[in-house]
């Protein structure tokens, strides 16, 4: 079980956040500018790395705020919390 | 050597001490006209069906640990084809007919039960749902039926039907074909079947990169050296992006944890699989007698082969609802195998852009039951560069076209 800090809250139990997937996805366009394959690509594709995945939390059952963090899909650890609309850490950049 | 009773009472008068190994130990060779990634089941499968209906028997199966040590030693050994759209029902029926006669095929007993599948409802919109679902079913031409909540008590007396309970059974659907299979079984009778038309199984050889010249593979690096190969079928499951990525592919797939567990063996006390969307279980008893219960998925990605005790906790929760009877039972272990989940959980079989590189992947949390089928449709795929008509729906370019097959429900629990 992850013990996540919320930048609003600091450290909770993994069971109040949801995870809601990959983060710095930008939505392409304007609309009629993007190809059919662009579009799938934004919606479906994922990097899915094993390593350092930046990803969006949410923390539900707390202040109800979305953040970013860098987390290692195969230790788990927790590596970085940033807000949302912060960029990611230099070091942990792929 | 051929599996036979006569063969078992011969052993047995030497004590068992002189069967020879099930499959050979090659050193890799320099090429192969096809290389498997992946050592699991459908990679193994894969293996056998393209030498056995393609005559192409130079191909190597490359395993990074031993073969059916990743998912297909970690799945609830569930097999069923209750499939809502027509893709996935005929895929998995066409799988399902291959298991009926597989131990026979490969002379090797994958303790196939067909003991049933039943699926619960256990509110309106559920009955509803399981109706319109054993009507489509059956419009397929495959077998499922309705119960109802006597008709369920009497199938399977130990659930608790009670009409007070929290999420009361309402009614069920039915296939009796489905059941379930010894998982470690069908990864070795494939290998055993495979190794014997030639095709060579390399374990402990990890790929670490795929060589490519312009838009063409020509082989793998692996941790046992270079592999020429002039088609490559990746079918690693929860590994399955990053392979993609090595091939500079990018996927449509989140890699996440899929726990399962077994409580302390007991007599036979389950005869039938149970399975439940709505309080989340499903449970089948084992032939050594352990319960087998799986959860559902973590929501992060994770490739550690390890869950959240939160998830197993609901998990035992919803089991106890419906069998108070197994609310003393002791667990004995807790795993999980990292399944590749696609956003309209349904597989992907297909050629990709990078011409020689084949996928098959995104099985997500139900892969097990489409095992033989899945080689089946695969080695076709790969030994004609083309698709079979069961899987030609299952492209990458869906995720483009906008041709999904939207099986979210046909896992009959909300993963």
């Amino acid at each position: 079980m992850l013990l996540i800090a919320c930048p609003f809250c600091g450290p909770r139990d993994e069971t109040e956040f949801r995870c809601g997937g990959e983060s710095h996805i930008a939505r392409p366009g304007p609309a009629e500018t993007v190809s059919d394959e662009r579009w799938g690509d934004y919606l479906f594709n994922r990097a899915n790395p094993k390593g350092v995945h930046l990803e969006r939390w949410l923390h539900g059952h707390g202040c109800g705020q979305w953040f970013n963090v860098a987390r290692d899909t195969v230790s788990h650890r927790v590596l970085a919390v940033y807000r949302m609309g912060d960029p990611p850490p230099k070091d942990l950049t792929p | 050597m051929k599996y036979s009773l006569l063969g078992l009472i011969k052993g047995a008068g030497n004590h068992h001490k002189d069967w020879p190994a099930a499959w050979r130990q090659p050193e890799p060779k320099p090429a192969y006209d096809v290389v498997i990634i992946g050592g699991g089941g459908h990679g193994l499968a894969t293996a056998y069906f393209l030498a056995k209906e393609h005559g192409v028997t130079n191909v190597a199966v490359v395993e990074k640990g031993w073969i059916g040590g990743g998912n297909t030693g970690r799945n609830t050994t569930i097999v069923r084809s209750n499939y809502l759209w027509d893709e996935s029902a005929h895929l998995y029926e066409k799988s399902l007919k291959l298991w009926e006669g597989l131990s026979q095929e490969l002379n090797f007993n994958t303790m196939f039960s067909q003991r049933g599948v039943m699926n619960l409802a256990h509110n309106l919109h559920d009955l509803r749902e399981l109706n319109r679902r054993v009507s489509a079913i059956r419009l397929n031409g495959i077998d499922s039926e309705f119960l109802t909540t006597e008709q369920v008590k009497a199938f399977c007396p130990i659930i608790n039907t009670a009409p007070t309970i929290r999420y009361p059974v309402l009614g069920a659907s039915l296939q009796r074909r489905g059941g379930t299979a010894r998982h470690d079984a069908v990864a070795w009778g494939f290998a055993r079947a495979a190794d014997r038309l030639g095709v060579d199984i390399l374990q402990n050889c990890e790929v670490t990169g795929i060589r490519r010249e312009g838009i063409r593979v020509t082989g793998v690096e692996t941790t046992r050296g270079f592999i020429g190969a002039r088609k490559i079928g990746s079918v690693a499951a929860g590994h399955s992006s990053v392979i993609a990525a090595m091939a500079g592919l990018r996927l449509p797939i989140e890699s996440h944890p899929l726990q399962a567990l077994v409580s302390e063996p007991v007599k036979p006390v389950l005869d039938t699989v149970v399975m439940s969307g709505a309080v989340h279980v499903y449970v089948s008893q084992s032939d050594k007698g352990e319960l087998v219960i799986g959860a559902g998925i973590d929501a992060y990605n994770s490739y550690a082969q390890r869950g959240t005790l939160q998830v197993i906790e609901e998990q035992m929760a919803a089991l106890i609802e419906l069998f108070p009877m197994f609310s003393r039972m002791r667990l004995m272990r807790q795993w999980a195998g990292i399944v590749d989940v696609c956003p309209d959980a349904s597989p992907i079989m297909a050629r990709t852009p990078v011409e020689g590189f084949y996928i098959n992947c995104g099985w997500g949390t139900g892969g097990f039951k489409a095992t033989p089928g899945s080689g089946w449709v695969f080695a076709h795929t790969i030994a004609q560069d083309r698709p079979h008509e069961l899987n030609a729906a299952f492209t990458l370019e869906r995720f483009s076209s906008g041709a999904l097959i939207d099986e979210h429900g046909a896992a009959a629990v909300a993963h």
